[in-house]
């Protein structure tokens, strides 16, 4: 590429990108830089910027005057526990829609498509009056069921057009060769649809990890996520800015190293559906 | 999804036995049951307890109230203003997020060397949970020590703090600003795997007819990417309008009513008066009021699927 072209490049295209990219991701390190800056410091001179005046105390307060580390392992149970019922019963699912033409199958599609779109708040209000009635409030398995209500949907999607891309010939063929319909799904279909199966569970894990309301409504004294605790981090009377943002990087950070990890993949088949709609 | 495309009909499923026929019935059965038991169950309980006089810590108090909470609902002031707070809500972010999404998508397609690092960092806040971007906002916004106000009195843009999230009259547009930042990736992403999807041919063909990139974007980029803003759209202003998590941690609603929205509002009425009955009639009329939207969305979709 010859010099003019280049900087033509750098002021019409690497400058404006630099300035979105600042956008989206400055918020984020403001709260980094306010996390590693020790409270009297902050409440006398602001946010440090250079790294001499940076420190870990904020972090070391989080786990020694809170719960956090407790929290993590309930939001980890709770989002690991959503992945696995939302797993198992959508791969099935996944797997009789896109293989078989029945009576009833475009209603069930619709069903489940519907059910992506209630609103939140239209569910919370009965989840909570049913859940105290069975005694599964502020419990783990309370919460999984509740994140459910989002990601089977989601799961029984996304898995069908995964599924559905696995040509039908080869289960097929595994079933000409004396295979069962269960044992083509387990044997041919399953392997096949790993990658996507994959990123559709890490793609609930994020949402089931991130999830607030469900967690303060029908969560929050004995099972606390830790998008709850990061809430309760607010003092009564002052709110402590640094420690709030310590809790706000270690409370993202898992969801999104994640999301970074996989995020080819997991946007691949997010924008399958509707670049060809 | 149109990979559920290959429509090719179970010819054989008259001759089947009943065992093979009941096959598909049998492995939709869990995750049918399931949502049957946590979402159509509760939502009918919903509609149930609009019809009464629920205050959660008076149990012996439920009465049927008919349409009484609706009707109740209809002179509710606050009702009429939290509507026109959620018109307001999706008619501004919906546009701010899909511009803000296209400008970005565009540049992310051209040719530059770091191209793969700018797609991943630009859907960091895409990835954050809800409850962290919204505390850190308020930590941006905060009047005395926010970093919002002092970059902005640098500047002499303003010449004294603004209160962004404490001003009756700003608090819900600065609301909207979070949420346009958290929702703009999204577009991006949806957008830019729309653009890849358009031939580079028909470029090329315009450029040789001698056509500006303006007149270019117009008659190639936008009709190729119109499906994907189309979906994705709708697709937003189903999460926006739903969407309260960042406000009720923001604002909680105040100051005020400012930055009510019906969904907020029926929350809060639920949660604070422990209501429940009044707070799902309002729950209900939005689920109504949003219907109308979702159908759009479903017509669409299933065409999709029928193809």
């Amino acid at each position: 590429m010859n010099k003019p072209s280049t900087l033509r490049r750098i002021l019409t295209t690497d400058i404006p990108v630099v300035l979105i990219i600042l956008l989206a991701i400055g918020p984020f390190v403001w709260m980094i830089l306010t996390s590693l800056t020790p409270t009297a410091q902050l409440s006398a001179s602001g946010v440090s910027l250079s790294p001499s005046g940076w420190s870990i105390d904020n972090y070391a307060r989080l786990l020694r005057q809170t719960s956090f580390l407790h929290n993590m392992l309930d939001s980890l149970i709770i989002a690991g526990g959503t992945v696995v019922l939302g797993l198992v019963v959508s791969v099935t699912a996944a797997y009789a829609l896109s293989r078989f033409r029945f009576a009833g199958r475009k209603l069930i599609m619709l069903q489940f498509l519907l059910v992506n779109m209630f609103p939140i708040v239209l569910l919370i209000l009965p989840l909570f009056v049913l859940m105290r009635k069975i005694g599964i409030l502020d419990t783990h398995i309370g919460l999984i069921l509740a994140n459910s209500t989002v990601a089977i949907p989601f799961a029984v999607w996304m898995l069908t057009s995964y599924v559905g891309a696995i040509p039908r010939s080869l289960d097929e063929a595994a079933m000409i060769d004396g295979c069962s319909r269960l044992q083509a799904l387990r044997r041919i279909v399953l392997p096949l649809a790993m990658p996507g199966i994959i990123s559709t569970g890490i793609y609930i894990f994020i949402t089931a990890w991130n999830e607030y309301l469900y967690a303060l409504t029908l969560g929050g004294r004995n099972v606390r996520p830790v998008t709850v605790a990061i809430q309760t981090l607010i003092g009564e009377y002052q709110i402590e800015w640094g420690l709030l943002a310590a809790g706000g990087v270690v409370g993202a950070l898992p969801a999104t190293l994640l999301f970074l990890l996989v995020q080819r993949r997991l946007i691949g088949g997010l924008t399958q559906g509707a670049v060809k709609g | 999804m149109s990979t559920l495309a290959p429509s090719a009909p179970d010819d054989f499923t008259q001759a089947r036995p009943l065992r093979s026929r009941l096959m598909p019935y049998a492995l939709l059965a869990p995750a049918v049951l399931v949502t049957l038991f946590i979402v159509f169950f509760p939502m009918f309980q919903a509609v149930v307890t609009s019809f009464y006089d629920v205050i959660l810590w008076k149990p012996n108090a439920n009465r049927f109230v008919g349409f009484g909470n609706y009707v109740k609902l209809l002179r509710d002031p606050v009702f009429w203003t939290s509507l026109g707070h959620t018109a307001i809500w999706i008619g501004l972010t919906v546009p701010l997020q899909m511009g803000l999404g296209l400008v970005t998508a565009l540049l992310l397609n051209r040719e530059f060397p770091w191209r793969g690092l700018a797609r991943a960092l630009v859907i960091i806040p895409w990835a954050l949970p809800s409850v962290v971007i919204a505390l850190m906002w308020r930590w941006i916004y905060d009047p005395t020590t926010g970093v919002l106000n002092d970059i902005l009195l640098y500047l002499s843009i303003i010449h004294s703090t603004v209160p962004w999230l404490a001003d009756p009259h700003l608090a819900l547009y600065a609301v909207i600003a979070t949420l346009t930042w958290q929702g703009f990736p999204f577009f991006a992403v949806m957008i830019l795997a729309g653009l890849q999807g358009i031939p580079q041919s028909q470029y090329e063909a315009a450029s040789i007819d001698g056509a500006s990139p303006w007149r270019q974007f117009v008659h190639i980029t936008l009709p190729g990417i119109a499906p994907v803003l189309a979906t994705a759209g709708l697709l937003r202003i189903i999460w926006v309008a739903n969407s309260m998590d960042v406000i009720f941690v923001m604002t909680g609603g105040g100051p005020g009513y400012a930055t009510h929205t019906l969904p907020l509002y029926a929350f809060i009425k639920a949660r604070q008066n422990l209501d429940f009955g009044y707070g799902t009639a309002i729950a209900v009329t939005f689920t109504l009021l949003l219907g109308a939207i979702v159908a759009v969305y479903i017509v669409r979709t299933l065409r999709e699927v029928e193809r």
